[in-house]
């Protein structure tokens, strides 16, 4: 696993890095795995209760098979955050792909293009506390999630 | 990609998920138990989940269309082993696995299955007697769980 330092990554809306970003590529289903066990890692480092874990790790699931799905491959961010004393974890997933046209109708329950159920995004937001969409078509897709412990 | 074994015992095939799935793996489960149940005639099947840690919609559809697969070739499906975090998100994320019998470990999992075996065979038997028959006047031994498909 490579954890490159990412100046950018920082600066966001949800409280400030800890420490550098964690950067998984997606470009397989083993990569969606390894999604997973990055986000966990970080949610046992935040001390998220195992729910919230659960939780957030799923929500993770969603987005990084989104990102190679729809998006073509991409990579996630994976990052421990911090507001005040609590401390939270915040995963970025981009990509370059086809972007999202219409976002309002993306997020809707049962809403698919692919092969899932279409809970993939709309459920994932419900899964955590922060969530924000940036996508545009042929511009590519950008999903940020942050979950704190409570 | 990781295969997942699936083991025969007695009428019934067992399933136990102990890697973090990928989604081909879970492709690849749902053709190879398939396969088993018309290569053994198992009448049932029993997918213990314990050591998933996550089950996100698309691993959630996989274990519902395993049950509905296995209902066309005769076989019953019992999804046993969920850890409570994650009955709790599956249900947040909006899946509520309808038409996914599920027990809370293999033990129950296989008297389930066992018990509803015999009523099957009654109702297969009576299936025609008792078609026309209202719920509440059917004898006793009808009004077990339904013999599969929807009431």
């Amino acid at each position: 696993m490579t954890s490159p330092v990412r100046p950018d990554a920082a600066a966001a809306l949800a409280g400030s890095g800890a420490e550098a970003a964690k950067v998984q590529p997606i470009k397989s289903d083993e990569d969606v795995v390894r999604v997973r066990q990055l986000v966990r890692t970080l949610a046992v480092a935040a001390r998220l209760s195992l729910v919230d874990q659960t939780k957030l790790v799923t929500a993770a699931s969603e987005l990084a098979r989104n990102t190679l799905v729809h998006g073509g491959g991409g990579e996630a961010q994976v990052e421990l955050v911090n507001k005040g004393l609590r401390a939270g974890v915040r995963a970025t997933f981009v990509d370059d792909g086809q972007g999202i046209a219409d976002i309002e109708l993306a997020l809707t329950d049962g809403y698919t293009t692919g092969r899932g159920l279409g809970l993939g995004l709309s459920g994932a937001r419900r899964l955590v506390d922060g969530f924000e969409l940036d996508s545009k078509p042929g511009g590519g897709t950008r999903v940020m999630i942050v979950k704190w412990a409570r | 990609m990781e295969r997942i074994p699936v083991l025969k015992i007695g009428d019934m095939l067992l399933v136990s998920i102990q890697v973090d799935l990928e989604d081909q793996s879970a492709v690849q489960l749902q053709e190879d138990l398939a396969e088993r149940i018309v290569a053994t005639g198992a009448h049932g099947v029993i997918i213990d989940i314990t050591g998933l840690e996550i089950v996100d919609s698309f691993i959630g559809r996989m274990l519902a269309s395993i049950a509905s697969i296995s209902r066309v070739l005769d076989a019953q499906t019992v999804v046993v082993g969920m850890r409570p975090a994650v009955a709790i998100t599956l249900v947040e994320l909006g899946l509520s696995l309808r038409g996914v019998r599920t027990a809370l470990d293999v033990e129950r999992g296989m008297q389930l299955l066992k018990r509803d075996r015999p009523a099957r065979t009654t109702d297969l038997n009576g299936g025609g007697a008792a078609a026309g028959v209202p719920a509440g006047e059917r004898p006793a031994f009808h009004s077990g769980p339904p013999a599969g498909g929807p009431p």
